[in-house]
């Protein structure tokens, strides 16, 4: 392993999108980042910009609305970007899949690294996804 | 020469302060996170940080605006950090003596970084880089005059000596300035000049993450963004020195005494961090209104009790 594949391992910047979602997802991601689960040990921290993030999490479908945004959001961010799709929605379309306004689950939009299926994904499923993610990339 | 690159480059400047300044920015983190009751990060966290924007992330330029000032202003922002610490640290070390008015030297030397991020901001061409960019310059004013009256109120106590080493000295011969009641004034007054410059919580508009996403760094990335944060190390160790060389008595490098001088700058380090974590973040005019009033009349309270002696 090299020096700087270990450096991005340690401190990975993350930058949540929240697509159509029910806010489920919103919050369990919010959940990681409290005293009791504290993503800061492993140097995870919750950015602001873009420009700054090494992950791109994305929660929820994506509708049509959504779908020029996060790929102007993926084409902003600096590469390598690792992209996780969290909860069922942004897996598979979950719930709704039939719904007109439905424009795909994230990876027929970008390119994902990580998926975190769940209804909402529990904090130590989100944990061990970006593990696994961190561990094979 | 090759004496002055020495200083510049490893010793006291930029190799040197920047270590300290990320092992303190390390320190800052872990006591934020126990303040939470959270576990914070590995000891190491602030070069993993430094060295994944230097070496692997890429670094975007902006399609309007100036690439060329948008890059040059963090390595600008290095350079004064850089250049002022040497100033600083060269007669805190008592390696060489620096030269009589070094003090306001390193008093323009200090709004360096700031004036880059400005520049550096305003350059990016992205309109929320240039909120941060006007309330950066609002704090500047506010801030400026009430780090100049400290600087006099020491200047004063001193008796009318503008180096930092004969201030160091007196402080040494005698006894630190802080342990007088206007030396006390000075040094509150001096934490919260020092909190503004850091931009840390109370005063921190400028990057405000949650209303302007990081507000004048928005832009950044790569290795760009990793000289801001090395300048914000450097910063970080030689602002916290300077207030223990102006009012703290200075270092004492011999035997035991060297703990004393690490526990100094910790402390300070401490009380800002406290200060960050107690406190929510304030309106830019609220912040002016705080040091034009409320500061700049602790300190002129200070220069007056100076005057007769206190």
């Amino acid at each position: 392993m090299g020096f700087k594949s270990y450096c991005f391992k340690k401190s990975l910047w993350v930058f949540h999108f929240g697509g159509a979602s029910c806010n489920n997802c919103d919050i369990e991601i919010l959940d990681c980042l409290t005293p009791r689960h504290d993503l800061e040990r492993f140097g995870i921290l919750l950015v602001g910009s873009i420009r700054h993030a090494d992950v791109l999490l994305v929660n929820g479908i994506i509708n049509h609305h959504d779908k020029e945004r996060l790929i102007e959001i993926y084409n902003q961010a600096p590469k390598p970007i690792l992209v996780v799709a969290i909860g069922a929605c942004g897996c598979t379309g979950g719930l709704f899949t039939e719904s007109y306004t439905f424009a795909g689950p994230v990876d027929k939009v970008i390119p994902v690294n990580a998926y975190v299926p769940g209804c909402p994904p529990k904090p130590e499923a989100i944990i061990a996804g970006i593990v696994k993610l961190v561990n094979n990339s | 020469m090759a004496a002055s690159l020495f200083y510049f480059f490893v010793f006291p400047g930029i190799l040197f302060a920047a270590t300290v300044g990320a092992l303190l920015s390390w320190f800052d983190r872990k006591i934020s996170a126990r303040v939470q009751f959270r576990k914070g990060p590995p000891l190491l966290q602030p070069f993993y940080d430094f060295f994944k924007l230097l070496l692997v992330k890429e670094t975007i330029l902006p399609k309007q605006g100036s690439p060329l000032v948008f890059l040059l202003a963090p390595v600008l922002a290095v350079f004064g950090a850089a250049m002022s610490g040497v100033f600083i640290l060269l007669p805190l070390f008592n390696i060489t003596t620096g030269f009589r008015g070094d003090l306001l030297v390193i008093f323009y030397l200090l709004t360096v970084p700031s004036f880059s991020y400005i520049i550096g901001a305003l350059a990016s061409g992205n309109p929320l880089a240039a909120v941060g960019g006007s309330r950066e310059m609002k704090l500047i004013l506010g801030y400026e005059v009430t780090f100049l009256l400290v600087i006099a109120g020491v200047i004063m106590k001193c008796g009318q000596h503008f180096d930092l080493n004969t201030i160091i000295q007196t402080q040494q011969d005698g006894s630190p300035f802080i342990g007088s009641v206007s030396g006390v004034i000075l040094f509150i007054v001096a934490i919260f000049c020092v909190q503004a410059k850091l931009a840390l919580v109370p005063f921190d508009m400028p990057e405000a993450e949650a209303e302007i996403t990081e507000g004048i760094f928005i832009e950044y990335s790569g290795a760009a963004y990793a000289m801001i944060k090395l300048a914000k190390y450097i910063m970080f160790f030689i602002l916290p020195a300077f207030i223990v060389a102006l009012l703290m008595g200075g270092f004492n490098l011999h035997g035991i005494n060297i703990l004393w001088a690490v526990l100094k700058v910790i402390a300070v380090v401490l009380l800002l961090t406290l200060i960050k974590n107690t406190n929510p973040r304030l309106k830019i005019k609220q912040a002016i209104k705080f040091f034009m009033i409320w500061m700049n009349l602790l300190a002129v309270i200070a220069l007056v009790l100076i005057a007769f002696g206190l």
